[in-house]
C-alpha cells in the first residue's frame, strides 16, 4: 500500500472507459455536488453498471409477482429468496448467470459462478444443500463450443465436488445463437432453521467492519463492468477482468461463516462478488440506513502496490464483510483463525449515510451509500420496445413440406441422440451428485429430489427454459418455461412452492431485443400468478452477443418444490409388467417450436404450440393429488421431442431396469405430429390395472382429457405401426451419443 | 462401539460417516480435528472423503503431516481398525499405511455413479461379515482413483490376500468395462498386512439407505461393528 496516493485526473476518455454516459455523469456531478475522483468515479462505474444496478430491467422486473404464503425473504430482500418449509425449516435458493467470464475462460468463469452463487446462500446463515446449473452452448460439431463444454463442465465439477456440495441436476442446450456467447446459469439451494436468516445489513454506529475470508488481489477488476457490454473479438483480451476460484478456501469460508452465524457474533453480512468491496459496502450501509467508513489501507492484500483502486474494485472470490456486534472482534478472529483464515477490521459503521473511504486517515473517496444501489439513486430507464420483424416470417411453416413418407423408426433415433435430448450423463456424472447423503434423485429424472433429515419431507428442484419457444414466441417461451418447471416438480411428487429467474438477453438498448425482454417478463409474471409461485429473486444478464447474433432470449426458471411425504416421490420411468399408460392431456396437430424440426430439419420455426395456464395448472393439480394417493407409478412431463420421445425415456431412463412398453395411439392427427410434436399440457403416467378405473373416474370428473396408451411390458417400444424398437436399441442412442460427440477430435 | 471420523479442513464426506454411524447404524461417534492429538478413545477410526486440505498438489499429500494422523498412525499399527474412504485411502497410502498410489482416473475426469465391487476378501475387520464374491452396489465420486502398483507388488497383494475390493458387473464378472477409473488389476480396496487397515475409492457411507439406492455399504460398517465383540468372545 503507498502512503501517498494521487488519484489521476478525470478525463472525458477516462469517463468512457468507465461505461458511464453524459448524462450519468451530470448525475454523478449533482449529487456529489462537485466532480468525482478517480476513485469515486471507479465506484460510480462498478455499482451503475448494468449488473449491480439493473437500470434497464428493474422497472418491468418490478411487474412480477413477489407476494407468496411462507416467503421469508421477497425478490430484493436479501441476497436470495427463503421459503419457510415448514418443520423450523426455511429454504433459501437462487441462480445466478456467469456467462461472459465463462466465454473468455470457461473454467475459471464456471467455476467462481459456483463460488458466488453458494455465497449467496450461506451468507444468509444456510448451508448449501444442492447445486443446479443450466447451460448452453452452440453447436458440439464447432471444436470451439466443445472447449467451451469442457471447461465449463470441469469448472463447476472441480469447484462444486470440492466444496462438497452435490450438483444434483439441470439443463444442458445447443444452439447455435449461443455460440460466441455461452449461457452459465448456477443454482444453489441451501436449507436454514426458520429463526436463522441472517440479514445482508451494516448498522449500530461505531460497529466494527470485517472483511474475512480471502486476502484482497488483482483479480476481477471491473468484471461487473466487463458483464454488462457485447462480447467482441477484442473481449478475449477481458480475460484478467474473471476471477479465479479456490473452492477449498471457500469450504473453509461456509465453515467459518456458519460458526459466527450460529455463535451470534454478528449484525449483518454480505458476500462480495461483483464489485467486491464496493458493493457489499453500499448495500449493507445503505439497506442499515447507515454510513460505512473503511480504512482501505487496513485490507489484507495480496502483492504489493495495489491502489485504493483496486482494492475497492477487485472480484477476489471467497471474502465477505461482516458488521460485527460490539465486542465479538476477537471471537470471530479465534473462529476464522481455527479454520485458517483472515479476519480483520477495516472500518466502522457510522450515522452519515456515506460510504467513506480513508487511506491513512485521509478522506479519498465520499458518497451517499444510498445513490449508490439499487433502489436508491442508481439510474433506472425505460428502454423503447419494437416488435422484431423475424417474427412475422419464421412462425409461418408450410407442413406440406415436410414429408410423410418417413421411417418414423429412424427419426426417434435422431431424436433420442440429438445433442438436446440425449442423455447428459457424460455431464453430469463429473459432479459429485450424491455428497452430504440427501440426493434421492439426482440428474436424470424430471426434477432432482434431495430428502431433508429428521422430517418426512423432500425437496423437489428443477430448472427449466426453451430458448427456442422464446425466440419464437417469448411471452409463451417464459409462461412454458414456468409451466415446465411446475410440472417437473408435479410429476416428482412435489408442490412448486416459488421461482428464481435467470434472465439472459442480448443488448437492452436494441429495442428488438428489448421486447423480447418484456414480452417474457409479461409472460413468466402471468404464468407465476397461476401457479401461485412468486419470484424470490435471481439475476438479469443483458449484452449476451457476439459479434454474429443475440442468443434466443432466455429466461431461465429455477424452481423449488415441497414433496410433503418422501413416500410421494416419483420417477419417470416404468415400473412393472402389465402397469397401464396412460396420457393426461391431449395429442394436438402440432409440429411448430419443435425439436424435431430443429433436428430433421435443421430448422428453429413455426408457431409455439399453444399454452392454456389455468387447464395446466387443473392438470398439475390432479396429477398432484393421485400421486399424494399412492395410485401413481411413475409420471415424466411431454417436452422436447414430443410423445415419442417421452415414451421411449420412460422406457429406458433406469438404466438399471429397462423396460419396453406396447402403445396404441388412437388420434387422427399426422404421424410427425403424433410422435414428435410438442403439444404443451401432457403428462404420461403409469399405474397399476387395479388403480386405472379411480384415477380415470377422477379425470372423467374433473372434465380432463386423457386416454389409455396402452401397457408396460416385454423388450420393445411399439407405437402403433410407426415405431417398432428393442429398448436396447433405444438406450444405446440415448446414453451413447454425448460421449461421442464430446470426444470426437477436430 | 465408538467411532472416530477425523476432520481435515477439506473433508466434505466427514459429516455423511458421522451420519451413517450415528443414525443408521446408532452408534456413538465422534469427529476428530486435524490439529488435536486425542483420538477420543475411539475404536474404529474413519478417514472420510473430501479435498483434505484442499488437495491441489495431490489427494491426500499434505494430509499425512497433520498431527492427528501421528495417532492414527500409532492406533493403526496397534491393530486398530481404520478405513479410508476415497480422500482417506488417498492419505493411507500418502502415509505409507497402504501401498501403492492414486492416480488420477484414466479418462482424466471426475466420476460419480454406482459401481458394483466384489468382496475379494473376509478377512479384514471391515468386511468379516460379507462372504467372499459377494457383490457390493455401492457409488464412486473421484478424480483420482486409479490405483497402481508395480507388478510384483500388486502380485505380493494378491497372494497375501490383501485386496479387498474388485470393480466388477452386477453379476460379480471382472470386465475393463465395468472398472471405472483404470486401476490396476480392477482394485477398488486394498488391506495392509495385517488386514486392520482398509483403504477404498467407493463410499460405503453413501449406501446406507434404500432411500439413497443402495444399503449395501452397510455390510461394511456393520462388520466393523461387530467385529470387535467377536474378537470378544474368541
Amino acid at each position: 500500500m503507498p502512503t501517498a496516493f494521487s488519484q489521476p485526473p478525470v478525463t472525458r476518455e477516462m469517463i468512457a472507459f468507465h461505461g458511464l454516459n453524459d448524462e450519468e455523469y451530470a448525475k454523478i456531478k449533482e449529487i456529489l455536488g462537485r466532480e468525482p475522483n478517480y476513485t469515486e468515479l471507479g465506484i460510480f462505474s462498478v455499482m451503475w453498471s448494468e449488473h449491480c444496478s439493473y437500470k434497464n430491467s428493474i422497472s418491468l422486473i418490478k411487474t412480477l409477482p413477489r407476494e407468496g404464503d411462507n416467503l421469508l425473504a421477497k425478490a430484493g430482500d436479501e441476497n436470495a429468496g427463503a421459503v419457510d418449509i415448514g418443520d423450523g425449516l426455511a429454504v433459501v435458493f437462487k441462480i445466478e448467470s456467469h456467462n461472459h467470464p465463462s466465454a473468455v475462460e470457461p473454467y475459471q468463469g464456471a467455476a467462481t459462478g459456483v463460488g458466488g452463487i453458494l455465497r449467496d446462500i450461506f451468507t444468509m446463515g444456510a448451508r448449501p444443500i444442492a447445486a443446479l446449473n443450466s447451460l448452453r452452448f452452440g453447436s458440439p460439431d464447432n471444436p470451439h463450443v466443445r472447449f467451451l463444454v469442457d471447461g465449463v463442465v470441469r469448472g463447476i465439477g472441480d469447484y462444486g465436488n470440492s466444496f462438497g456440495v452435490p450438483t444434483v441436476g439441470g439443463e444442458v442446450y445447443f444452439d447455435e445463437s449461443y455460440t460466441g456467447n455461452p449461457l452459465i446459469n448456477a443454482m444453489a439451494v441451501g436449507l436454514v432453521k426458520d429463526d436463522g436468516i441472517v440479514s445482508a445489513v451494516a448498522k449500530g454506529k461505531g460497529n466494527k467492519m470485517m472483511i474475512v475470508g480471502s486476502k484482497t488481489g488483482r483479480d476481477g477488476i471491473h468484471g461487473a463492468t466487463f458483464a454488462s457490454e457485447e462480447l467482441t473479438e477484442a473481449s478475449q483480451e477481458k480475460r484478467p477482468s474473471v476471477q479465479i476460484g479456490d473452492p477449498f478456501t471457500e469450504k473453509l469460508l461456509v465453515e467459518a461463516t456458519l460458526e459466527i452465524i450460529k455463535e451470534g457474533l454478528i449484525v449483518g453480512i454480505q458476500d462480495m462478488g461483483a464489485a467486491g468491496i464496493t458493493c457489499s459496502t453500499s448495500e449493507m450501509s445503505a439497506k442499515g440506513e447507515a454510513g460505512i467508513r473503511l480504512d482501505i489501507d487496513q485490507v489484507p492484500v495480496r502483492e504489493e502496490g495495489m491502489t485504493p483502486y483496486e482494492i475497492l474494485l477487485s472480484e477476489s472470490q471467497e471474502r465477505m464483510l461482516v458488521c460485527v456486534k460490539p465486542g465479538k472482534e476477537a471471537a470471530i478472529t479465534e473462529i476464522f483463525d481455527k479454520w485458517g483464515l483472515d479476519s480483520k477490521i477495516i472500518g466502522e459503521v457510522t450515522d452519515d449515510g456515506m460510504m467513506t473511504v480513508t487511506l491513512h486517515g485521509e478522506v479519498i473517496a465520499q458518497i451517499p451509500s444510498d445513490c449508490l444501489v439499487l433502489g436508491g439513486g442508481a439510474p433506472v430507464y425505460t428502454r423503447e420496445v419494437k416488435r422484431p420483424k423475424y417474427l412475422d416470417e419464421i412462425t409461418k411453416i408450410d407442413m406440406n413440406s415436410y414429408s410423410l413418407e418417413r421411417n418414423w423408426n429412424e427419426d426417434l433415433f435422431s431424436l433420442l441422440s440429438a445433442p438436446n435430448i440425449c442423455s447428459k450423463g457424460w455431464v453430469f456424472e463429473q459432479y459429485d451428485s450424491m455428497v452430504r447423503t440427501n440426493t434421492v434423485l439426482g440428474p436424470g429424472s424430471d426434477a432432482a429430489v434431495l430428502r431433508l433429515r429428521k422430517t418426512r419431507k423432500a425437496l423437489a428442484i428443477s430448472t427449466d427454459c426453451n430458448g427456442r419457444y422464446c425466440y419464437l414466441n417469448p411471452r409463451i417461451g417464459a409462461q412454458s418455461a414456468v409451466a415446465e418447471a411446475a410440472r417437473n416438480i408435479v410429476c416428482s411428487g412435489g408442490k412448486p412452492l416459488a421461482v428464481t429467474n435467470c434472465l439472459n438477453f442480448g443488448n437492452p438498448y436494441k429495442p428488438e431485443i428489448y421486447y423480447g425482454f418484456k414480452e417474457a417478463i409479461t409472460g413468466m409474471g402471468e404464468a407465476c400468478t397461476v401457479f401461485g409461485t412468486p419470484v424470490t429473486g435471481g439475476n438479469v444478464s443483458f449484452y449476451n452477443e457476439d459479434p454474429d447474433r443475440a442468443v434466443f432470449p432466455t429466461p431461465t426458471i429455477g424452481m423449488v418444490g415441497l414433496i410433503e411425504d418422501i413416500n410421494h416421490i416419483t420417477t419417470q420411468w416404468f415400473k412393472d409388467e402389465g402397469d397401464i399408460i396412460l396420457l393426461i392431456g391431449q395429442n394436438e396437430e402440432h409440429l411448430g417450436a419443435s425439436e424435431y424440426l430443429h433436428a430433421i430439419y435443421k430448422q428453429n420455426a413455426g408457431e409455439v404450440p399453444p399454452l392454456d395456464l389455468e387447464y395446466e395448472h387443473r392438470i398439475q393439480q390432479f396429477l398432484l393429488n393421485a400421486i399424494r394417493s399412492r395410485l401413481v407409478k411413475s409420471a415424466h412431463d411431454v417436452s422436447d421431442g414430443g410423445l415419442a420421445v417421452a415414451l421411449a425415456e420412460c422406457c429406458i431412463s433406469n438404466q438399471e431396469r429397462q423396460i419396453g412398453a406396447v402403445i396404441e395411439l388412437a388420434d387422427d392427427i399426422r404421424p410427425d405430429c403424433l410422435l414428435f410434436g410438442e403439444t404443451q399440457s401432457r403428462i404420461v403416467i403409469s399405474c397399476s390395472k387395479e388403480d386405472e378405473k379411480e384415477l380415470t373416474m377422477k379425470m372423467t370428473e374433473l372434465n380432463l382429457p386423457f386416454s389409455n396408451l396402452g401397457t408396460v411390458g416385454l423388450d420393445r417400444l411399439v407405437i402403433n405401426d410407426l415405431i417398432d424398437l428393442h429398448i436396447t436399441a433405444l438406450s444405446k442412442a440415448f446414453f451413447d451419443a454425448m460421449p461421442k460427440f464430446m470426444e470426437k477430435v477436430g | 462401539m465408538k467411532f472416530g471420523v477425523v476432520t481435515f479442513p477439506g473433508s466434505n464426506c466427514d459429516y455423511d460417516a458421522y451420519a451413517a454411524v450415528r443414525f443408521v447404524l446408532g452408534q456413538e461417534v465422534e469427529f476428530l480435528w486435524h490439529k488435536s492429538s486425542d483420538l477420543c478413545n475411539a475404536d474404529v477410526i474413519i478417514l472420510p472423503g473430501g479435498f483434505s486440505y484442499g488437495d491441489y498438489l495431490r489427494g491426500g499429500a499434505i494430509a499425512r503431516f497433520s498431527p492427528i494422523m501421528e495417532e492414527v498412525l500409532q492406533f493403526a499399527s496397534s491393530g486398530g481398525p481404520v478405513i479410508g474412504i476415497c480422500n482417506g485411502f488417498q492419505v493411507l497410502t500418502e502415509c505409507g499405511l497402504l501401498p501403492g498410489a492414486l492416480m488420477r482416473n484414466s479418462h482424466l475426469r471426475f466420476s460419480c455413479k454406482y459401481v458394483h465391487i466384489r468382496v475379494e476378501s473376509d478377512q479384514t475387520p471391515f468386511t468379516h461379515g460379507c462372504t467372499v464374491g459377494e457383490v457390493l452396489n455401492i457409488p464412486i465420486a473421484h478424480g483420482e482413483g486409479n490405483y497402481y502398483h508395480f507388478d510384483k507388488e500388486i502380485k505380493e497383494l494378491e497372494d497375501n490376500g490383501q485386496v479387498v475390493f474388485r470393480y466388477c458387473e452386477a453379476d460379480g464378472s471382472i470386465t475393463e468395462k465395468a472398472n471405472p477409473n483404470g486401476s490396476i488389476a480392477g482394485i477398488a480396496g486394498i488391506c495392509n498386512r495385517g488386514g486392520n487397515v482398509v483403504g477404498l475409492m467407493p463410499h460405503p457411507e453413501r449406501a446406507v439407505e434404500s432411500i439413497l439406492g443402495s444399503a449395501d455399504g452397510l455390510k461394511i460398517l456393520n462388520s466393523v461393528n461387530d467385529y470387535k465383540k467377536v474378537t470378544a468372545q474368541a
